[in-house]
């Protein structure tokens, strides 16, 4: 187990690495000056300069990735052009908004999506489960962001009864979680179909067993066990596809919180693209792919820990 | 597999939803392709004293905030949204058909390569990509494509080196090769024509989401620039005018769930119809 946590994350650490390093490429790819760039056309020769000078692009270019990565490493992501505000302080300022979203949007898809595709395989080939199969298909292929808009229009400008852009007021629980119910159900509707279909998928596979069998034959009710002891099994690959996923979750929310004009990392990254505020792209995307990589590390070791197959045959290699 | 396209289209008109999604890209093609004959105005046309209007017998759909007519503008959004899926796709597919083949046929350190290079691919969320790239190149019609090619590299790479792999064990490939057919005939004649096939299912299945994607980048400001219409462009103004006409946004929304459905049904059925492995995996 110690040796595939090690592995895993050292796997992580590599990504995390090329994708940084691909960044800072990329930025000089481009013709043209970042710093003139920033600072946009009316910029002066000697404003320009000075802040070539302050992100250090005057330095041979093995330095300024040098002192990139050492700056990552203490934490410093740069100063953000507009605001002359750390990057670092304002992407700590509004994570914790899109993690909630990220998790409220999940929980609700999950607690939706396991008794859908159970129910699905209780009732495999009746009208239940092609209902099911139905609502699966609708939610994964209908894009999110127009239900959001329609939600919005019909429950926040219609009926008024949800908030219909921010996060709440400050210390009002209640207000925050209101405003919280019509984006998290928007972040949350793709994956109802998605982790019905895993489940579905995973549970039938799972029922095929022996030990299934053995536990029928012994006369449990069909019920017990689908959820007693086919969810249990089919919830690993379950898992395991959700962890591949999870880059799509990030994705949303960048979107969910635009369109709901809600603070948080995606928000900040899309206004930070439209004024081509490099150093807060930069440190954003830098900490979204952190908090992905991580996940994805967390889930698989999970996985392993649930299932001795995988640990075993990488002890094995 | 089976012979005639006469054959699959009645195998994908058997299932209700396979029809119901045929009829619906028939739909999204026919306003992609006929456009400008059957559009009712010139979805540029600026007309600011009928401006946010709701539907009326003039303007079907209503008018945007410039006076534009709504209809003709979502009528025209078809053509930039299937121009923008068939154009990436068709890159991104073209390039995992090489270096898919690549992968599966050469040797052994190129395969090890390129599977590196699908993977750190895989492993950057959408998102963070596009934007980074969009950062660079800036927002438009070209690096909306670009955006979307390469992040489909890896995925058509994939299955096209798994094919490739699979059949370069097969009996009909080792026979060749102990005949001394040469490279190029081995890869033309036999490999690709085995290959397509599933790439096809594959890229039929990814056109809703490309979409999807196309018009929430537009939605940004990412994507396609105003004033051409995209369906994501039109869904901002209608979100912008939606306490002062909401029919716009409504409006705007349609298409998107229209062609999303559609082509995911019509992928579905492609699948079961041209696949039938497939289809036993997923309905046992």
């Amino acid at each position: 187990m110690l040796a595939y946590t090690i592995k895993r994350i050292g796997l992580g650490l590599l990504i995390l690495i090329g994708v940084m390093f691909a960044m800072y490429a990329a930025v000089f790819i481009v013709p043209g000056n970042p710093a003139r760039a920033a600072l946009g056309p009316r910029a002066t020769q000697e404003m320009i300069d000075r802040l070539t000078r302050e992100m250090g692009l005057d330095q041979p270019y093995i330095i300024q990735v040098y002192n990139f990565f050492a700056n990552v490493l203490t934490g410093n992501l740069g100063i953000d052009v507009m605001s002359n505000r750390p990057v670092a302080a304002e992407i700590w300022e509004v994570l914790p908004n899109t993690l909630i979203l990220c998790i409220a949007g999940l929980g609700w898809a999950t607690l939706l999506a396991i008794p859908l595709g159970c129910l699905a395989v209780l009732k495999r080939g009746s009208w239940v489960d092609r209902v099911a199969s139905l609502i699966s298909v609708g939610t994964i292929s209908l894009p999110y962001y127009v239900v959001a808009i329609y939600a919005l229009l019909i429950f926040a400008v219609k009926l008024n009864w949800l908030p219909a852009i921010g996060d709440g007021e400050d210390g009002d629980i209640m207000s925050q979680v209101q405003a919280l119910i019509l984006p998290a159900f928007a972040i949350g509707f793709t994956w109802v179909g998605y982790l019905a279909r895993l489940v579905r998928a995973s549970m039938l596979d799972v029922m095929g067993e022996p030990h299934i069998r053995t536990a029928r034959a012994f006369g449990v009710p069909e019920w017990k066990i689908v959820t007693k002891y086919g969810l249990r099994i089919a919830l690993i690959p379950t898992l395991s596809l959700l962890a591949v996923s999870l880059g799509g979750l990030i994705s949303s929310a960048v979107f969910v919180e635009v369109i709901f004009s809600r603070p948080g990392i995606g928000k900040l990254v899309t206004s930070a693209v439209a004024l081509r505020n490099y150093p807060v792209v930069m440190g954003a995307v830098l900490v979204m792919t952190a908090i992905y990589v991580t996940l994805t590390i967390a889930a698989d070791l999970l996985i392993a820990r649930l299932d001795p197959r995988i640990r075993d045959a990488f002890r094995g290699a | 597999m089976p012979s005639g396209a006469l054959e699959i289209v009645k195998r994908v008109t058997r299932d209700p939803f396979g029809l119901l999604g045929l009829v619906l890209v028939i739909i999204v093609l026919g306003a992609a392709i006929f456009a400008d004959v059957i559009a009712p105005y010139d979805p540029a046309k600026i007309d600011i004293i009928n401006k946010l209007q709701g539907p009326s017998a003039a303007h079907w759909l209503g008018t945007d905030q410039l006076g534009r007519d709504t209809l003709s503008r979502i009528i025209y959004g078809a053509r930039v949204a299937m121009g923008i899926a068939v154009f990436s796709i068709g890159i991104g597919a073209f390039i995992g058909l090489i270096l898919g083949i690549l992968a599966g046929y050469g040797p052994r350190w190129l395969d090890a390569l390129l599977i590196f290079f699908f993977d750190s691919l895989n492993a950057i969320p959408l998102i963070l990509f596009a934007l980074t790239v969009i950062v660079i190149l800036g927002p438009g019609t070209s690096t909306l494509i670009f955006v979307i090619a390469v992040i489909s590299i890896p995925v058509y790479g994939r299955l096209v080196r798994a094919q490739t792999l699979s059949l370069r064990r097969s009996e009909f490939i080792l026979a060749e090769q102990a005949m001394g057919a040469s490279l190029p005939r081995i890869v033309g004649i036999h490999l690709l024509p085995n290959v397509l096939g599933p790439l096809v299912i594959l890229v039929s299945m990814d056109i809703p989401s490309v979409v999807a994607l196309e018009a929430a980048l537009s939605y940004l400001g990412l994507g396609v620039k105003p004033p051409t219409p995209s369906w994501g462009t039109i869904l901002n103004d209608g979100y912008t005018s939606l306490r002062s006409n909401p029919a716009l946004v409504i409006a705007a929304g349609i298409p998107l769930v229209i062609a999303t459905l559609g082509f995911t049904f019509l992928g579905e059925a492609l699948r079961d119809a041209l696949d039938p492995k497939l289809k036993t995996r997923r309905t046992p």
